[in-house]
């Protein structure tokens, strides 16, 4: 593989999902109680959109990955402690809103406008990565947007898989549905790629990689330009918690045959 | 009502699938004065199986490059259906293909997109989408000022138009094809009895981590769980799922159940399928599972634990039972 690659990954931070969210309703737009309390994650699908990219980066030598992240500055900071220490890459900050409700279209005007100003990006080597919904807002709109404002029309949703072959073409496997993949063939980049889950499993922590991370990480925060997101003609009109409490029935000590007429006869009710 | 146009594209027999008279009957419900574009290789044999739906106009965009789903085609396509009908809500079924090609059309309109729409509205005289946020957690009910507004109608959520089918009278639209980089070579699919992913089966089945764990003669059944959990499958035709913890197993060269992959995966960072039951095996229903669950009406679970997540209220009953035992039961009642 001769071409280096530039890539760009979009991925933000998300309450961790383990926390009770609450909405809380007011004048603005929505937001979650104690939000900036709560401990955070970096985006689940952003976070494998980042370690597929430090793969693909480092099979291909003299390749770069920079981390987009638009969020509120002392939270970036607490989750690049965490997610420093996975892969190498470069930060450039946003300090701005992370919440679910805002609006995509604003997002993706701030991370478009922060990728056109990293300095020496090649558009004929940049693929720009994601992941491809959030799981704050999750609408899977974001990216496409960046791309346009780009000029990025080769655009992929749902990946799994990138293989970058010897003449600087790649193969991409898009989910479809039906458990199903599609399979294209980019001639070259430019391109967007929104990840699913891919086939990389999470690393493990690396201090050596969190120290070198993070040399560069702290002054990026200080850098963080400000992004507001209005969300100006977006309204709310209610935001709830379903109503999901179950009266859940615990059978004990009933033999195994018994449970299985049971469910047989409840897959069998209409 | 505002004038709103429905996208749809055509499948591979030239037809159109059931979320797109989904997205129809959402549309017709909500009143406006309707169009409908259509986008695929021949669109009359897809105008004319929806020709009795009332619609004012039947809009196309038809022809080679638009057979295959890809996104500098599907855009331009739509963007031109969407200029052409000058309408002021854009309705569209969620599919794969419209769900990686509309945001960009949103933004090239200088309009606004929402996507996972579960149902649609009228508030205050205009047009309010529902849908969830932070991954079926919370569901707000919006509406936008801005327009045109890219609206995805989810699968499952809607009736499914039906209604007399006649010839329709079709507009072709004119595209300049843009150029595209990307071929799309084809589609990769187990193979027909591999294929484990049924969108509209009545059951999901959804396998966790403890089958790979080992069971009380300490050894692990690795194979005697993939013939078990396949039978069962053959047997109700359910789909299957798995949690994050089973799924991701594969990923670590740890013993795993062969025909699961990612695109099984159920939970915050996988899918959430719609469908009327569903049973839960050797999984403890932590919460970033479980919200996968949000529209699974009926649960039921098989897990050791009396404690397990499933017991806290997640489920309508909880088998405090071995699943290994369970199912062997199972299959031989179903056989």
């Amino acid at each position: 593989m001769s071409t280096p690659l530039q890539i760009v990954v979009c991925g933000s931070i998300v309450p961790d999902p383990l926390q009770t969210l609450d909405p809380v309703t007011g004048a603005g737009s929505p937001s979650i109680k104690n939000e900036m309390m709560l401990p955070a994650i970096l985006d689940p699908w952003a976070g494998h959109a980042l370690y597929e990219a430090a793969h693909l980066a480092q099979k291909t030598p003299g390749s770069k990955v920079w981390l987009v992240s638009l969020g509120p500055k002392a939270k970036l900071q607490q989750v690049m402690m965490t997610v420093a220490q996975k892969v190498p890459f470069e930060l450039v900050a946003l300090d701005g809103t992370a919440s679910g409700f805002s609006d995509s279209f604003e997002t993706a005007a701030a991370l478009a406008g922060a990728i056109a100003t990293i300095p020496g990006l090649d558009h004929s080597k940049l693929l720009v990565f994601g992941g491809w919904e959030s799981a704050s807002r999750g609408a899977g709109s974001t990216l496409q947007m960046v791309g346009e404002r780009l000029g990025i029309v080769e655009q992929f949703q749902g990946v799994d898989q990138i293989t970058v072959r010897e003449d600087g073409s790649f193969e991409v496997l898009e989910r479809i549905e039906g458990g199903r993949h599609q399979v294209s063939i980019c001639a070259a980049p430019p391109a967007v790629l929104g990840w699913a889950t891919g086939h990389l499993p999470e690393p493990r922590n690396n201090p050596q990689v969190g120290m070198a991370n993070m040399r560069a990480i702290m002054p990026a925060l200080q850098r963080a330009k400000a992004a507001p997101i209005s969300s100006a003609g977006l309204r709310f009109h209610s935001v709830s918690l379903p109503k999901q409490q179950r009266e859940t029935r615990i059978v004990k000590n009933m033999p195994a045959e018994e449970i299985a007429r049971e469910i047989v006869a409840w897959i069998g009710e209409e | 009502m505002e004038s709103i146009l429905l996208l749809v594209h055509m499948e591979s027999d030239g037809l159109l699938a059931k979320p797109a008279l989904e997205a129809l009957a959402a549309a017709l419900a909500l009143g406006g004065e309707l169009t409908v574009g259509l986008v695929g290789g021949a669109a009359q044999p897809a105008a004319n199986q929806i020709a009795g739906c009332g619609a004012a106009r039947f809009l196309v965009v038809a022809g080679d490059p638009y057979t295959q789903p890809r996104y500098a085609t599907d855009a331009a396509a739509a963007e031109a259906l969407c200029r052409q009908a000058g309408a002021a809500l854009v309705l569209a079924p969620a599919t794969s293909r419209w769900a990686r090609a509309l945001p960009g059309v949103a933004y090239r309109l200088g309009g606004r997109v929402d996507t996972h729409a579960t149902s649609l509205s009228v508030q205050d005289g205009a047009p309010a989408a529902t849908r969830w946020f932070y991954r079926q957690r919370m569901e707000a009910v919006l509406s936008r000022s801005e327009r045109p507004w890219v609206v995805l109608l989810d699968a499952g959520c809607n009736p499914a138009w039906t209604g007399p089918a006649g010839t329709a009278q079709v507009e072709a639209v004119t595209v300049e094809t843009p150029p595209t980089r990307t071929t799309v070579t084809g589609v990769q699919a187990p193979k027909a009895d591999e294929q484990t992913i049924r969108p509209d089966a009545r059951l999901l089945f959804v396998a966790g981590a403890g089958w790979t764990k080992k069971q009380p003669d300490g050894a692990v059944h690795g194979a005697e769980a993939e013939t078990l959990i396949l039978g069962f499958l053959r047997a109700a035709k359910a789909s299957l799922g798995g949690s994050k913890s089973l799924v991701d197993l594969s990923g670590e060269g740890q013993p795993v159940l062969r025909f699961m992959t990612h695109l099984n995966q159920i939970g915050q960072t996988g899918a959430t399928p719609r469908h009327p039951k569903g049973l839960s095996t050797c999984c403890h229903g932590e919460e970033p599972h479980v919200v996968g669950w949000r529209f699974v009406n009926q649960r039921r679970a098989i897990n050791l634990d009396p404690n397990c997540g499933w017991a806290r209220g997640k489920a309508d009953v909880l088998y405090v039972a071995d699943a290994f035992e369970v199912m062997r039961h199972l299959n031989k009642l179903l056989a």
